[in-house]
């Protein structure tokens, strides 16, 4: 029976960590964009519109990611759409992540005084010009903090597209864990390689936030 | 022809019904004040002159054309309809000079050297020459009112609404403003005004409107209005002013 090193072990976990970091990037930057665009559907659209962006989000924070992830997954073939692991996962989680941003940023938009809409109409704005240089630039600045600790949930999330197969980080572990016989090692490994991650993160949001607090522009 | 023509104004809030009906003209060069108690619908009527409320009936006439919904008529109508705040209003992030450039670039398409030009020019009519690159925070309220109006001066509008534009402001720093509408109104600006400032609207102003439980009641030159009330309303209004 061969012998696992603790250093094969860590090997193996980040080579693997690579697919929880594009996992999470990938998930993040075009969650972010369809975000924005279901942003401005809800604030701008008809209410027609922004009643369905609305049900889209409820839909994405009712149900748990695992479900979600399941029913994309196992869904799909049904009506004739394969998909492999890592498609229904990058899929999965961007969806999740529009969601969620979807929603922050709404809160950050409506934070902004409605004074701000009301003066730039009378100077003859329209709705991207108001979005464009008064409302998005002053709610980008409120919004920094929280998109960016919420980007700790997303890399926590790719978790769970181990389920389904895809072998990112915490699927890793459970395989070399399977082989090696020593699972609190390998799972101990697993979760520090996610603080490692997960932490820059959040001591970057506490700063921003920090920050935000000190000036108003 | 008025420049503004207001005809059976009528504006609910749910159940409330906030405007009945109102007639009034405007005509280049009159600076009109409309005062009457809280409530009485002069901020909203004022609102309704661009649009930033929309009516449940009757017809606006702002230079000879005629308001209705579509955003492009909205957008036409503020061009020639500047308006300035009780609470400023100004963008944050930007500096003052930024605040009164911005918008002659981006909806006039203006070249940045022309905008620069004109808000400057504006802001030393303002008396803010030297205020130019501070940000809003970083001046008076009296300075960011006065920012506000050089912002809206700057697209050139045909009539200027200002509502309570003294309110928020700490008493000292009042006077200020008002010196500044009072050079608009002698340089022949079109001003309507829904203030609290008796005294100012009586010096400044060539007609009161006073306004009722969402009714134009009385009308007229102040003096004319002040001295002689024709209505208990306004002579319990101006009487309450006094006491």
């Amino acid at each position: 029976m061969p012998e696992f090193t603790l250093w094969d072990i860590v090997y193996n976990l980040l080579l693997a960590a690579r697919w929880t970091v594009l996992l999470s990037l990938v998930a993040f930057v075009v969650g972010g964009v369809v975000a924005l665009l279901l942003l401005l559907v809800r604030t701008a659209g008809s209410r027609w519109a922004s009643r369905l962006v609305r049900g889209y989000v409820e839909l994405f924070q009712g149900t748990p990611l695992l479900m979600q992830l399941f029913i994309l997954f196992f869904g799909l073939p049904l009506i004739g759409i394969d998909v492999s692991p890592w498609i229904a996962a990058m899929l999965g989680l961007t969806l999740f992540t529009s969601a969620f941003l979807t929603e922050i940023w709404r809160g950050c938009v409506e934070s902004v005084n409605k004074g701000q809409w009301e003066a730039s109409a009378t100077l003859g704005m329209n709705f991207t010009q108001q979005m464009r240089y008064i409302i998005l630039p002053q709610a980008l600045r409120i919004g920094i903090a929280p998109t960016v600790g919420f980007s700790v949930q997303v890399v926590k999330g790719t978790a769970v597209t181990s389920i389904i197969g895809f072998v990112e980080l915490t699927k890793a572990g459970s395989m070399i864990s399977n082989a090696t016989y020593a699972p609190f090692t390998v799972y101990g490994c697993v979760a520090v390689l996610y603080f490692v991650i997960c932490y820059p993160l959040s001591l970057y949001a506490r700063r921003l936030e920090g920050k935000l607090h000190n000036v108003s522009r | 022809m008025s420049l503004v023509e207001l005809h059976a104004i009528h504006k609910s809030f749910g159940a409330v019904q906030v405007l009945k009906g109102i007639d009034l003209k405007i005509d280049e060069g009159q600076v009109i004040a409309l005062i009457g108690r809280s409530g009485s619908g002069k901020s909203t009527l004022l609102r309704t002159i661009n649009g930033l409320e929309t009516i449940d009936d009757g017809t606006i006439m702002v230079a000879g054309k005629k308001v209705g919904d579509h955003d492009t008529d909205l957008l036409d109508l503020r061009l020639n309809v500047g308006m300035v705040f009780q609470q400023f209003n100004l963008f944050p992030h930007y500096t003052a000079l930024e605040n009164v450039m911005l918008s002659p670039q981006v909806v006039k398409k203006q070249s940045k050297s022309e905008a620069r030009a004109i808000a400057e020019e504006m802001l030393v009519k303002v008396g803010l020459a030297d205020k130019m690159t501070h940000y809003p925070d970083q001046l008076s309220g009296g300075q960011q009112q006065r920012v506000a109006i050089a912002r809206a001066l700057a697209m050139k509008p045909r009539v200027l609404l200002c509502d309570e534009v003294t309110s928020a402001l700490d008493p000292e720093l009042v006077n200020e403003v008002l010196a500044v509408v009072r050079q608009l109104a002698e340089e022949g600006m079109t001003l309507v005004m829904v203030t609290h400032e008796m005294r100012f609207a009586r010096e400044v102003c060539d007609t009161l409107v006073f306004m009722h439980h969402g009714r134009i009641h009385e009308k007229g030159a102040p003096e004319a209005v002040f001295a002689n009330p024709k209505t208990p309303e306004l002579a319990n209004f101006v009487g309450g002013l006094a006491g």
